[in-house]
């Protein structure tokens, strides 16, 4: 039994060069759903590997109440005073509140390679900004000057827009900015462009205001404490308090969705799409070895043997197909830094990851095609009436 | 009528085939559906208006308010003929449901977009009335506001004097568009730029973004320069370009994703291409002994050739009628299930795009065979050669 069977999958598998062509249609349909599906889920797996890294959990956003986004939000001058001085505020090495007021406002620039231009967020942060975000590192040149109208840009600004290197000036409002630094931080504030609070808010015209004041707790628990504090508070009264990493992960939210359901939507489609393909082909494979397979049974093979040399062969051919689309994605895709709109209606960069679960999930997708693909064929080939198909041309 | 019955009766052949066949060819098509309804919302919004009017933002980012005082200066500049001005408004109505709303002033918005139909009585109104808002017809229907109701519409970046974010506001009329194009376009609300202006904490004099009319649209370029020069070197610099590169540049924010849509695209029918073409080319091998004995009985070599890609043609037309006509309701029941995919369909031009993808690849899979099936020649054919 066993040996039949061995014997049977061999013939078959060496036999599958003769039927080239026809084999090749499964693995290059099975290729090209693996490939897609590979590379829908990669974009969302990237999206949401850098909101996750997005936003400390300690980390506390005092929004005005209803606001949704960063941008939409404003407050009052005295929101910082008052935000540091909150209970629960962690308190730096010289025993200074851990407390960022920060103004948010919109620049267009032109993107890489086009000529129409896009939004980033450029953020205006307190001299406390960069010690509330301790993931970001200036890899180039260094740090703003507070008081001078100078940018330090994030490594996805640099990559997605033109005229952002280190040394470079940006016209806005009416006067030249220049890039001094570029930093890395892995999340979200590598599509921002930094620079001083204080000079935003002169250049903007908005000396009195923030968009936002973020700040370092002590504990998961302060956060309570904080939002009660700041709201008993009549100047302070219209606030809402969030969680930062909550924050991003909220923003994304939709877009993460759409495009898994797009993901979802695609790959079924076009699997169902490649199992009709497979099964075509695993019929007229079978249907070409009519002879060959009656011959088999007429000199003792059993049916058994007959059904899984089918299999294995059209489950062999969707594996090298699957594979195929994999590495094709992994090549083409993988790290591929993209953009598109983000939370604060600005662009949100992001890399494609190809991860080894999803390779993996795309390879079991793979086999499904393949074993629908070439169940029924099997069975007919199993099914024929020796005589008739010795008859038959 | 008998050519078509035979072509028919040859694609129907071998039935296991042809079904499997056609049944890929639908999945295709479902696909090309919706991804190219995708596709032509995220680049077409931008080519239903015409360049006569131009539209003036801050240099800085369309984000950025530009002054009321800008208005009268604007309107000196030579050519301009008239103005308008909208501030968004980040209206919300419920939890979180953002409404596209804008704060105007009555009497420029009739002006400038006569694309805008309402009654006499509904524009004097809405000039009247300080709480009054006008809603788009689509949107409307949908809310099922009637004038006379009151919008509980609030703005998540304006508060009232008082600190509150909810406005509210009288629906003082329902605009129309002024074709069916516009029709589609009437999924916003405008409210009276007079009391948003005098009413919120922020102070008055915030105007938005400036629409222009022109008295002669061929000299847009030249007037678009004049503005922008007038504003040069001021905190308020300006970028003027006409509507239709304003919206595409809105567009483009969404930026790669389109990219990656027409990439998907061209893999699913590269695929399908391949797949398909194989069973055509086995087809017409099988039946090669077959063409010879109609060659035999008289028919042409032109013939059997436009036989062949007839079947291929009928074949791919039946699978992408289907395959579109499964995307659209798909696209119907999405549209209305998920908001990412609000206001996605599959309109005229996707329809158009599907039926050009529907004769290119009868042709790319139909053709090889087709011409080989015309060069058959009797004998060997007959011969088994």
């Amino acid at each position: 039994m066993f040996r039949q069977l061995y014997e049977i999958v061999l013939l078959n598998l060496k036999s599958i060069p003769e039927r080239l062509g026809a084999s090749l249609v499964i693995i290059v349909g099975i290729a090209g759903v693996v490939g897609v599906f590979t590379a829908l889920f990669a974009m969302s797996q990237g999206i949401e590997t850098t909101m996750v890294a997005s936003g400390d959990p300690l980390n506390g956003m005092v929004l005005r109440g209803g606001s949704q986004a960063e941008l939409n939000s404003t407050l009052g001058r005295d929101a910082l005073d008052l935000a540091a001085r909150a209970p629960g505020v962690r308190k730096d090495a010289r025993g200074e509140p851990l407390a960022s007021g920060e103004i948010i406002v919109i620049a267009e620039l032109p993107k890489k390679g086009g000529t129409l231009g896009a939004n980033v967020t450029l953020r205006g942060i307190s001299p406390q900004g960069l010690a509330l975000r301790p993931q970001l590192k200036v890899v180039e040149g260094r740090a703003f000057t507070p008081g001078l109208q100078e940018l330090l840009v994030g490594r996805g600004a640099v990559d997605q827009f033109e005229g952002l290197g280190v040394g470079l000036t940006v016209r806005l409002r009416g006067s030249e900015w220049t890039v001094v630094g570029v930093f890395e931080s892995g999340d979200i504030s590598e599509s921002e462009i930094l620079t001083d609070a204080a000079t935003a808010q002169t250049a903007w015209g908005r000396p009195n205001t923030f968009s936002t004041v973020l700040v370092a707790l002590e504990s998961p628990e302060a956060f309570g404490p904080f939002e009660t504090a700041l709201k008993l508070d009549p100047r302070m009264s219209q606030v809402e308090v969030k969680n930062q990493a909550k924050y991003y992960s909220e923003q994304t939210e939709q877009s993460t969705q759409g495009i898994r359901l797009l993901g979802a939507v695609v790959s079924i489609i076009m699997a169902l799409g490649a199992i009709f393909a497979a099964l075509n082909t695993m019929y007229a494979s079978v249907s070409s070895r009519t002879r060959e397979i009656a011959t088999l049974r007429a000199i003792g093979f059993g049916g058994l043997p007959v059904v899984s040399s089918v299999m294995v062969e059209a489950m062999l051919l969707a594996l090298v197909g699957g594979l195929i689309g994999a590495v094709i994605t992994y090549v083409v895709f993988n790290g591929m830094t993209v953009s598109t709109l983000g939370g604060n209606f600005t662009q949100m960069v992001f890399a494609f990851q190809v991860t080894p679960g999803l390779v993996g999930f795309g390879l079991v997708l793979a086999l499904g095609i393949g074993f629908l693909g070439g169940l029924l064929p099997a069975l007919r080939a199993a099914r024929m009436q020796v005589t008739t198909a010795l008859r038959e041309a | 009528m008998g050519f078509i019955r035979f072509v028919w009766a040859g694609i129907w052949r071998k039935k296991t085939r042809a079904f499997l066949t056609l049944l890929s060819l639908i999945c295709a098509f479902l696909l090309f559906g919706l991804l190219q309804a995708l596709n032509v919302f995220a680049t077409s919004g931008a080519d239903f208006v015409g360049a006569s009017r131009l539209i003036t933002q801050s240099r800085v980012s369309f984000t950025d308010s530009l002054p009321i005082r800008l208005l009268p200066e604007i309107e000196k500049i030579p050519g301009v003929k008239d103005v308008s001005h909208d501030q968004w408004f980040g209206g919300v109505i419920g939890e979180n449901t953002q409404m596209f709303t804008f704060a105007s002033d009555p009497a420029r918005l009739r002006r400038v977009y006569p694309e805008w139909v309402m009654t006499d009585a509904e524009w004097k109104s809405f000039e009247n009335t300080r709480s009054g808002a006008i809603v788009g017809r689509v949107l409307a229907d949908k809310y099922g506001w009637k004038v006379g109701d009151k919008l509980p519409l609030k703005s998540n970046i304006f508060p009232k004097k008082d600190g509150s974010m909810a406005w509210g506001f009288d629906v003082v009329g329902i605009f129309d568009g002024k074709d069916a194009t516009w029709q589609a376009q009437t999924q916003s609300i405008y409210i009276n730029w007079g009391y948003f202006s005098e009413a919120n904490q922020f102070g008055a004099g915030i105007a938005g973004t400036y629409a222009v009319v022109l008295d002669d649209p061929d000299r847009a370029n030249e007037v678009a320069q004049a503005i922008d020069a007038r504003f040069m070197n001021s905190p308020n610099e300006t970028k003027t370009q006409s509507e239709k590169d304003f919206n595409k540049g809105f567009l483009a924010q969404i930026g790669d994703i389109a990219l990656i849509v027409n990439l998907i695209l061209v893999a699913v029918f590269f695929t399908i291409l391949i797949l398909t073409g194989n069973t055509m080319a086995q087809a017409v091998r099988e039946r090669i002994p077959e063409l010879a004995v109609l060659k035999t009985l008289g028919f042409s070599n032109l013939l059997v050739t436009v036989l062949v890609l007839a079947e291929a043609l009928f074949l791919c037309l039946l699978g992408g009628l289907i395959g579109m006509l499964l995307a659209s309701l798909m696209m119907k029941g999405m549209a209305q299930a998920v908001p990412f995919f609000a206001g996605v369909r599959t309109d005229g031009t996707v329809w158009l795009r599907a039926m050009l993808a529907i004769v290119a690849l009868a042709l790319a899979v139909g053709l090889p065979p087709a011409l080989r099936a015309g060069r058959v020649r009797i004998v060997d054919a007959l011969a088994g050669r």
